[in-house]
């Protein structure tokens, strides 16, 4: 197929040729996934596979382990050489065998990738067993090995823990621990620390770092962060639609990427150091006029707040038994002010409280304590019909754009029925109008009324939720992590759509995120949660250049920052 | 990703679960054998078809046109040799009656009798008066699948209904239904059943409401767990946000996300009912013995099938046992159809 196909080079280990991937879909024909994607994977060296959703990377990669879907189709050019097998085309007991022993995977979810009812021990001793043939004592004194080496505390006691008893962190220690048990060549680390914490993705990614060297591996990183990629890859493919994009060593990445694609992800990432007036996005660079804003400079505070919120608190009683409870202080003694036209940010990591405090804050959840003043009105006391026309001024978009809107209503539904509670608008032509002006707002098409949520990608449905907040007018709106779930680029519309709709509509928010570089962007005030309580307030540009509080430091710290090149090490 | 403003009207759920549905060619021909079904049940109820299911068409027991063939040497067993009768006696002149005779013998033959021609095989055999078996499953299809549909809707209204109010509001209602809902489950199904017609006596409507008020159950527990889940979804969140009342939540925006679960438990139950409807009737507790419809048939022809006569019996059991077929195929294939977790 391939004339002048190279001969394959000592210091590569899987070399990827001309990949080409389909997935069959419902009508019968082929949708092509990933085209003509090469790279090679050296020994002892990692690349990174770096795009945003429906960019192809997590296929390329699974088709290494030959962990396709049914419904795939590989084209006829496509070569995946690994110790001069093909991978794509050999035998299934031969890659059976190469798999999970010479190369294996750790996934994006640690939970949903353990068996629940396993111990975890039991799960790494199996692949021991069947990939080295120990015996079931030295698999399990093995075991104790590999978690010890991991990083999990107390690995004998740890062995017969079940996952659930875990935090995510220690899963992911676990997966890790079954994915270098048998000692492979290669380790494919599927988005490993997405689903983590700040502070749990650099240890982890230290770990990783660290078996790496140790153990002589190669590392295929696949992950929507280039942020990331600067700390441990040696070489990065940037790939979208399928496509490589760009690719070269991190340092030209970071220092002078070649592709557009490339520069507008990473300046549409907002970044701890700069505050800049708007985001650039994807089609700036892609139509070549991006180049970055200048800097905001900080906004005055000091005028009358419209939510002020004092000592809030929210007690969650869990189940302790037949005649016990047991109580959870989710929030405790949370206050501040929000001024009209100006953006709180709320950041913490998960368990923190912070969405407690802004479903508290809507009455989703009942308050134990405290008390929410709304232009000097306390929200906790009113009843349902008096809380009514507050609920009009105090609007909330949630995390996930999938499942914040009702699948069974179109956009024009959607759209209609809080004007339609409120009495806005004299009657539904009139609404119908505001609708579509709306929708033009949010840069979405007028035909959109028409149709359901399943039909539009994750961003457009976010600006959806945002417009059904707008049709209300409201003062406040509680942001509760509304762009964690989006793509890189698609995050950096909705926040440049949320500071105009600011600017226009002098809107104050309540910017609920896990995301620091994102709070540093929007907000103008930032308060730091751990434990449900507040341990730091200050505006955006102190808690950024001297923290005062040891936790915020620590959070500051685990940020990736990138390619810094005083931290790698000389070629 | 960017929509371009060709496509106006777009397809809605139900759009897509239909084209879905319509992929499946198993669901496209048990939908055909259902259709098929309730199209001879409606044209009997207007009397279309099978309107003269009453006429003796056939002489008793007549066999099926295919079996006939089979085997067309007719009986004889019956038919004793004349000769071995003893000979007559005359005994007019000790009978009373024997000078009136000839007087009822005159006045008979004033009154035209005709005779129908009774026909000694029909297409699918016929009962002990020499009705069309095929015309009278027919006609007890009315009874069988009115009383699975009616029941099912009622067994169906009251799950969802008490499940959501139990699901959504949670607490003591939930604590309350819970209650009640164990009570029910507990006791053996037949014996509340049969309690139910010892009070309500017999009929068609009796126990259409009988098996409406015990067959809530499962969909209850059903409807209350999806609730429980979709009350904690965001957009419900989000709607109670915005100010929507309980009630439009509960109904306008979580109900049509259970549909498809309400929707699958209606037809199950239909077929449940069906079956169920026959039995009770088999057992006597159904549909009054002048009713006809596949559970009396059954009933009646348990006696047949010690005579051989197993022509009722297979008929309306064929008849049975593919309606409910082609449902329970039909449901399965809906499942896949309506689930929005499949997409």
């Amino acid at each position: 197929m391939n004339p002048v196909a190279r001969v394959q080079e000592p210091d590569t280990l899987v070399d990827v040729r001309n990949l080409g991937i389909g997935f069959r879909v419902e009508g019968g024909s082929v949708q092509p996934a990933v085209r003509d994607v090469s790279f090679a994977i050296g020994r002892r060296s990692t690349l990174a596979l770096v795009g945003e959703s429906g960019s192809g990377k997590t296929v390329s990669a699974m088709s290494i382990l030959g962990l396709l879907p049914g419904n795939a189709v590989v084209a006829a050019e496509s070569r995946i050489l690994y110790d001069r097998i093909d991978l794509l085309n050999c035998h299934p007991v031969e890659l059976r065998g190469i798999r999970g022993k010479d190369i294996s995977v750790i996934f994006q979810e640690p939970m949903s990738s353990l068996n629940p009812v396993l111990a975890v021990g039991d799960q790494i001793s199996e692949s021991l067993r069947v990939h080295l043939g120990l015996g079931r004592r030295a698999a399990r004194a093995r075991a104790i090995e590999l978690l010890d080496e991991v990083g999990v505390p107390h690995p004998h006691l740890r062995i017969a823990s079940f996952p659930h008893q875990l935090s995510g962190g220690q899963q992911q220690r676990v997966m890790i621990a079954m994915a270098i048990s048998c000692e492979p060549k290669l380790l494919i680390a599927d988005e490993p620390t997405t689903a983590l914490d700040v502070t749990i993705q650099k240890q982890i990614l230290e770990l990783l770092a660290g078996l790496k060297e140790r153990h002589g591996m190669s590392l295929l990183f696949i992950t929507h962060d280039l942020a990331l990629v600067g700390e441990i890859a040696d070489e990065v493919v940037v790939m979208r639609h399928g496509q490589v994009q760009e690719h070269a060593p991190v340092r030209a990445i970071f220092e002078s990427p070649a592709h557009p694609y490339t520069k507008a992800l990473l300046a549409c990432r907002p970044s701890l150091d700069r505050r800049p007036r708007r985001l650039p996005v994807i089609d700036d660079f892609m139509a070549g006029r991006g180049q970055m804003p200048d800097d905001e400079p900080p906004r005055s505070m000091g005028g009358p707040p419209i939510l002020e919120v004092q000592g809030l608190a929210k007690r969650f009683r869990v189940d302790g038994g037949s005649f016990r409870s047991e109580y959870i202080d989710a929030v405790k003694d949370v206050s501040f002010r929000l001024e009209a036209g100006r953006t709180l940010g709320v950041v913490g990591e998960s368990g923190s409280g912070k969405t407690t405090v802004g479903m508290t804050i809507m009455r989703l959840h009942e308050a134990s304590a405290g008390r929410v003043l709304f232009e000097g009105r306390n929200l906790l006391e009113l009843d349902d019909r008096q809380m009514q026309p507050y609920r009009r001024r105090i609007q909330i978009v949630f995390q996930n754009p999938y499942a914040s809107l009702n699948p069974r209503f179109t956009i024009g539904q959607i759209l209609l029925e809080p004007m339609r509670v409120h009495s806005i608008g004299d009657d539904d032509a009139q609404r119908l109008g505001r609708a579509q002006e709306l929708l033009g707002r949010v840069d979405l098409p007028p035909d959109a009324l028409h149709r359901y949520p399943h039909e539009f990608s994750g961003g457009q449905r976010q600006r959806i939720a945002i417009a059904r907040c707008l049709t209300m007018k409201p003062d406040v709106l509680i942001c509760d992590e509304s762009v964690s779930a989006l793509d890189v680029s698609v995050q950096a519309q909705v926040l440049n759509l949320l500071k105009d709709l600011q600017d226009e509509f002098g809107l104050a928010y309540v910017f609920i995120s896990h995301d620091l570089a994102v709070v540093r962007y929007i907000a103008d005030e930032v308060l730091v949660m751990n434990r449900g309580r507040v341990v730091e307030m200050a505006d955006s540009q102190s808690i950024y250049t001297a923290p005062r509080d040891e936790y915020t430091r620590a959070l500051l710290g685990s940020i990736p920052r990138g390619y810094v090149p005083a931290a790698m090490p000389p070629d | 990703m960017s929509s371009t403003g060709i496509q106006v009207t777009s397809p809605g759920l139900w759009a897509l679960a239909w084209r879905r549905l319509r992929r499946d060619r198993v669901a496209v021909a048990c939908l055909c054998i259902v259709a098929v079904y309730v199209a001879l049940m409606l044209g009997s109820m207007l009397g279309l078809v099978a309107a003269d299911w009453e006429d003796e068409a056939g002489v008793s027991y007549a066999r099926p046109a295919f079996a006939a063939r089979l085997q067309h040497r007719p009986s004889t067993e019956g038919a004793a040799p004349a000769e071995q009768r003893a000979p007559a006696v005359d005994l007019s002149d000790i009978d009373p009656l024997a000078p009136r005779y000839d007087e009822w013998r005159q006045r008979a033959g004033e009154l035209g009798v005709t005779l129908q021609a009774r026909s000694e095989t029909l297409i699918l055999g016929g009962d002990q008066w020499g009705r069309d078996v095929l015309k009278k499953t027919i006609k007890g299809s009315e009874v069988s699948i009115m009383v699975g549909l009616a029941a099912a809707l009622i067994a169906t209204l009251i799950g969802t209904l008490l499940g959501a109010l139990a699901g959504y509001w949670g607490g003591r209602l939930n604590d309350l239904m819970e209650w009640v809902y164990n009570v029910f489950t507990s006791i053996p199904y037949i014996l509340l059943i049969l309690a139910f017609a010892a009070v309500l006596g017999r009929g068609v409507t009796t126990i259409i409401v009988i098996l409406g008020l015990t067959g809530w159950t499962g969909i209850y527990r059903l409807v209350r767990a999806e609730y429980l889940k979709h009350r904690e979804r965001e957009y419900v969140l989000a709607a109670k946000a915005i100010g929507v009342s309980h009630a439009k939540r509960m109904f306008a925006h979580i109900l049509p996300n259970t549909s498809h679960v309400v929707l699958v438990q209606f037809s199950l139950l239909v077929v449940a009912f069906i079956k169920t409807e026959v039995i009770l009737s088999y057992l006597g507790l159904g549909v009054p013995v002048e009713v006809v419809s596949w559970g009396t048939i059954l009933a009646e022809s348990q006696d047949e099938l010690v005579m051989g006569k197993w022509w009722q019996l297979t008929v309306a059991g064929a008849a049975m046992a593919m309606l409910v077929t082609a449902v329970s195929l039909l449901t399965d294939a809906m499942r896949d159809a309506l689930d929005p977790k499949l997409r």
